[in-house]
């Protein structure tokens, strides 16, 4: 499969005029193709093969190739005959933005990128990113305050303790440090940063912020990305009542706090908050925690990250209204059946986290001058991220990818759609294969998946006839996870036994979130599990714990065309 | 490990892991031993998933409580030492009582779960299950099941805990609705859950009254019921906490303790027991007593430490009868002493009462109180008695008759020291403080001669105690 992909990519096509200057580069860069011949292709295609995109994004950091790209893209000869500011305007400057413009930049687009905010957008300034320093705090205090685990190890550790207001700086400093990166490496690369709010004005067209700078752009990407989901009847006040934003600053440690919502964002805070000391109760209006994860993942979840904590829960009921503390009066929260919609309970709390969700940040983008409709604010678009407008045509030069599409909001999702729209301007036909895109959710221990969870896998099944197995491994019998005594986890594997097409892999374990692209590499490639299988992994590694999985499926004998060792 | 079985690039199965699809069969087998009343109850026992499992935990369970099942059916899935694995039924019926719960780890062989024939035997079962000894390493912090052995309740204390309950809440909340709702933070419920303890009874000093850990574990630990050498503390908390509790009309299933209770009782019967009484003039025990109180020496300790004394001298009322054919002599003479705490009782067991002395067993006796008042106790600090002390003497009580806990030879109850106008030998008249003990005993080991020449020890240790201080 991988050689028959990789020719017509590699085959001679007509270069285009604007394009000569890269051909002084040391790899040559994808061919455009004609777009009709990209519409043939177009069912063949998957995920590139080559994996040729992030190859260039890495080299690109090196100052010495980004001299002479920059050069290239700041001479002007980029500019196609009809003439514009830019070959490629990208509203937006998160993680999606910026991937899309450092790949923008490496295939030659003169590329600008417009930011309202700040540079970095949700994951580098409120996301991921602190989320992640609250998480390397959590994590240590929870080890120093496991007793029984260090004593297991022979440790001795007196009383840990934590200064909030430094757990805060580490946040905020990793935050600022991630931003300032971001923002050179694009200045470095010659990626024009215009500050103001970008506003579309009618094809190819953007107005920057309130001022009457109008730039014209061959191609341009929506990447506004989302903000925290606030559903009605509840007031944020910012203090007590707050969203992921507020909480990462951590400004104080309530001593008991709702969340609501039981997804990602929810369990990472739970397991930040319960290291510091909080207690929690998680309200889930669905009728299980956990709602997203594959059910025995989360139900082992469950049993390691809720039930020994100091946390409670109540599932299928809605926070009908949620005030602010006030005048001494405790944070209050209603809840209703989240079926009979009748009053259930009510909390008194001291803060309550609204974790339910992201919802697309796209008014004020003049979609309206386009014809284009959200769609519960999301923006609609194809697989290709092409915008489509009211009528349900295509728009053209158009695309918008991560939280604002809504077809999968993880930052790493949006930069791979940004890649993968960079590839289609610069005509090479991409489709991102959404399954290949591994998620992880960072508590201790950590969880990730790639692909289908197993009722989505069987249901997929029992649709096209296939059969599905799985395979499962626990950490306990990894010597790595038993070394850290840290042997509490499952890696599982959901597969066709037929062909041994990976459908889906969920692990729970120490560093699961790391342990996951192996899976993930394996499905964007199309690796069969007969393939994999003999790939070697270190010992002793966690990375064991995948090799015992694949070593575990048990895969129809087939004749397999690519599985012979080829000497190269 | 893994590395080291799959050494070769040959796709074997793994000897660790089988199948996920498969399922072990659950060991089930008819109720054994014991009196048996129905035969229809079965017991779901911890398998042995491989050859090296000793013990397994329940990862969960995939059916509750209530639950048909049908042969075949998985049932709960079972942690070993290597894997997961669903563990299924070999008969249809329903899962009458779950044993261990979920994050629980039972012995292979053990119950884990019992399964009624029919819905009209769940109730039968789950009673049997409350009275059953099969979860000694349930994750629970309290006492709980593990045989304690229990001499004579304290009845008129009563079951001061009802989970359900919330007539009264002590609660003052502001927004608990004049006493209708309580507030507890997350942690202060699952410690309650835990602890057994009722809310409703507990009184908040958190954030507006909340009711926090600290509160739960403080109610936990304080004393809701009269102990035995201290018959003043607690009574009245123990009356309030009682009558609070216990909502009239209801059916209130036991607790575990009271389950093991219980099913002790009841396998006294099958103990051929008599009884012999003595009174003992305690005015020498009451001045000393007066004498060495104040170094923290407890009437209780002074009590378990005659007996041991006279124990010394008698050894067979310090045997046991395991097998209903021989004699076990026991090496230690450790004092069970029974104490009435939260609806139940429990018996911390002084070890060796013969040769600690009087004032290291009373500190003993302290810290064992406070023990078991915090649900603390180690098996072998409850259940490792030779011979049992049961003192009703606080209330007023001057004589009763005790039940004989299993395993024992002997138990002896006390009653309260009165002052009495007594003949004296000489032809007089006088006043003596007095009391009654009355020993019973298993007659298949103790004949009466041994438990009245024990009792004449006893008594003369006792009406000149000098020993006992040595």
């Amino acid at each position: 499969m991988q050689a028959s992909l990789s020719l017509p990519a590699l085959s001679p096509a007509v270069p285009r005029p604007s394009y000569v200057v890269q051909s002084a580069l040391p790899l040559p860069p994808s061919k455009p193709i004609n777009l009709r011949f990209c519409g043939l292709r177009r069912e063949a295609l998957g995920f590139s093969p080559l994996g040729r995109s992030d190859s260039h994004r890495v080299r690109l950091s090196a100052p010495s190739r980004s001299a002479t790209i920059s050069a290239s893209s700041s001479s002007g000869n980029g500019s196609p005959p009809k003439s514009f500011d830019y070959d490629l305007l990208i509203i937006g400057a998160g993680v999606g933005g910026h991937g899309a413009a450092l790949h923008a930049v490496e295939k030659g687009l003169k590329t600008a990128i417009v930011e309202g905010d700040v540079v970095g957008g949700t994951c580098v300034n409120r996301g991921c990113v602190p989320s992640k320093a609250l998480l390397a705090v959590s994590g240590r205090i929870r080890e120093l305050q496991n007793e029984h685990h260090l004593k297991a190890l022979g440790l001795q550790v007196s009383a840990a303790g934590y200064d909030r207001q430094g757990v805060a700086d580490h946040a905020n400093n990793l935050a600022t440090k991630i931003r300032n990166s971001l923002t050179n490496s694009m200045n470095s690369l010659g990626v024009d940063i215009l500050t103001g709010v970008g506003t579309i004005l009618g094809p190819q067209k953007v107005q920057i912020g309130s001022s009457d700078k109008v730039v014209t752009a061959k191609d341009i990407i929506i990447a506004t990305g989302s903000v925290p989901f606030v559903p009605k009847g509840i007031e944020v006040d910012g203090k007590t009542v707050i969203t992921s934003d507020h909480a990462l600053k951590l400004e104080f440690v309530p001593e008991w706090i709702a969340i609501v919502g039981s997804g990602y964002i929810g369990l990472e805070f739970s397991d930040v908050y319960t290291a510091l000391g909080s207690e929690v109760t998680f309200i889930e209006a669905l009728d299980q925690l956990m709602p997203g994860f594959d059910p025995e993942i989360g139900k082992l979840a469950q049993r390691v990250l809720i039930n020994p904590r100091k946390i409670d829960y109540q599932t299928g009921v809605f926070a009908s209204k949620i005030t602010p503390a006030k005048d001494g009066k405790p944070v209050t929260i209603e809840l209703i059946d989240a079926k009979t919609k009748e009053p259930k309970d009510t909390l008194e709390v001291d803060a309550a986290l609204i974790a339910t969700g992201r919802a697309p940040f796209t008014q004020g983008l003049g979609l309206e001058n386009i014809d284009v409709a959200t769609q519960r604010g999301f923006i609609p678009v194809d697989e290709r991220m092409r915008v489509i407008d009211a009528n349900g045509k295509l728009v053209p030069h158009l695309f918008c990818i991560g939280d604002a599409n809504g077809k999968m909001m993880l930052a790493h999702a949006a930069s791979a759609q940004g890649i993968s729209v960079v590839e289609q301007v610069t005509g090479r036909d991409h489709v991102l294969n959404h399954l290949s895109i591994p998620a992880a959710c960072f508590t201790h221990p950590e969880i990730s998946m790639v692909g289908l969870t197993e009722p989505q896998a069987r249901e997929k099944a029992e649709k096209e006839g296939f059969e599905v197995s799985i395979a499962k491994t626990s950490f306990k019998a990894n010597t790595k996870a038993l070394a850290e005594n840290e042997g509490e986890g499952l890696a599982k594997l959901i597969y066709r036994p037929d062909n041994g097409e990976i459908l889906g892999v969920h692990i729970f374990g120490l560093h699961a979130a790391d342990l996951i692209h192996e899976a993930s590499n394996a499905i964007a490639l199309g690796t069969r599990i007969q393939d994999i299988k003999f790939a070697v992994h270190a010992h002793p590694t966690l990375s064991e714990v995948l090799d015992e999985l694949f070593k575990s499926a048990k895969v129809a004998h087939v004749p397999s065309p690519v599985s012979e060792p080829v000497a190269v | 490990m893994a590395h080291l079985l799959n050494t070769s690039f040959i796709p074997t199965s793994q000897p660790l892991r089988r199948n996920p699809t498969s399922s072990a069969p659950a060991l089930i087998s008819g109720r054994r031993g014991r009196a048996q009343v129905q035969a229809k109850i079965r017991e779901i026992f911890m398998p042995a998933l491989s050859s090296t499992m000793t013990e397994g935990k329940i990862v969960s369970w995939v059916k509750s409580e209530g639950d048909k099942l049908s042969k075949g059916e998985s049932v709960v899935v079972v942690e070993s030492d290597k894997a997961d694995m669903d563990v299924e039924t070999f008969y249809d019926g329903y899962l009458a009582s779950i044993m261990v719960e979920e994050g629980g780890v039972a012995a292979v062989g053990s119950a884990i779960a019992l399964l009624a024939e029919t819905e009209d035997e769940i109730a039968e079962a789950k009673a049997k299950a409350s009275s059953s000894s099969a979860a000694p390493a349930a994750p629970a912090p309290a006492v709980a099941a593990p045989e304690p052995q229990p001499a004579k309740i304290a009845d008129n204390v009563g079951p001061a805990v009802v989970p359900k309950a919330a007539a009264t809440v002590a609660s003052t909340h502001p927004a608990s609705e004049g006493g209708k709702r309580i507030v507890a933070s997350p942690y202060a419920k699952k410690l309650a859950k835990d602890l057994k303890v009722d809310l409703g009874s507990v009184v908040g000093s958190g954030p507006l009254g909340r009711i926090v850990a600290k509160d739960v574990e403080a109610f936990a630990a304080q004393p809701t019921v009269a102990v035995a050498a201290e018959p003043s503390v607690g009574k009245s908390a123990a009356a309030v906490a009682a009558e609070a509790g216990i909502e009239l009309g209801s059916v209130v299933p036991f607790t575990t303790m009271q389950g093991a209770v219980s099913r002790n009782m009841l396998e006294s019967l099958s103990v051929p027991t008599f009884r012999v009484g003595y009174t003992i003039t305690t005015d020498a025990l009451d001045a000393l007593y007066k004498k060495i109180k104040s170094k923290g020496v407890t009437m209780t300790a002074l009590l378990a430490k005659a007996t041991a004394l006279a124990l010394v001298k008698h050894p067979v009322v310090n045997s046991g009868c395991r097998d209903g054919k021989s004699f076990t002599y026991n090496s230690s003479i450790n004092i069970a002493v029974a104490v009435a705490i939260d609806g139940g009782l429990i018996t911390p067991v002084l070890q060796d009462a013969d040769k600690v002395d009087i004032y290291t067993l009373s500190r003993k006796w302290k810290e064992l109180v406070d023990k078991a008042r915090a649900k603390q106790l180690q098996p072998h600090e409850y259940n490792t008695g030779t011979f049992t002390v049961s003192n009703l003497g606080m209330f007023g009580v001057d004589r009763f008759d005790a039940i004989l806990p299993p395993g024992t030879g002997a138990i002896m109850a006390v009653g309260s020291s009165q002052p009495t106008v007594v003949a004296t030998k000489d032809g007089r008249i006088g006043r003596k403080n007095q009391m009654q003990v009355n020993v019973t005993a298993d007659h298949r080991i103790i004949y009466g001669a041994d438990l009245a020449s024990f009792l004449q020890t006893l008594a003369k240790i006792i009406e000149d105690p000098k020993d006992l201080t040595f």
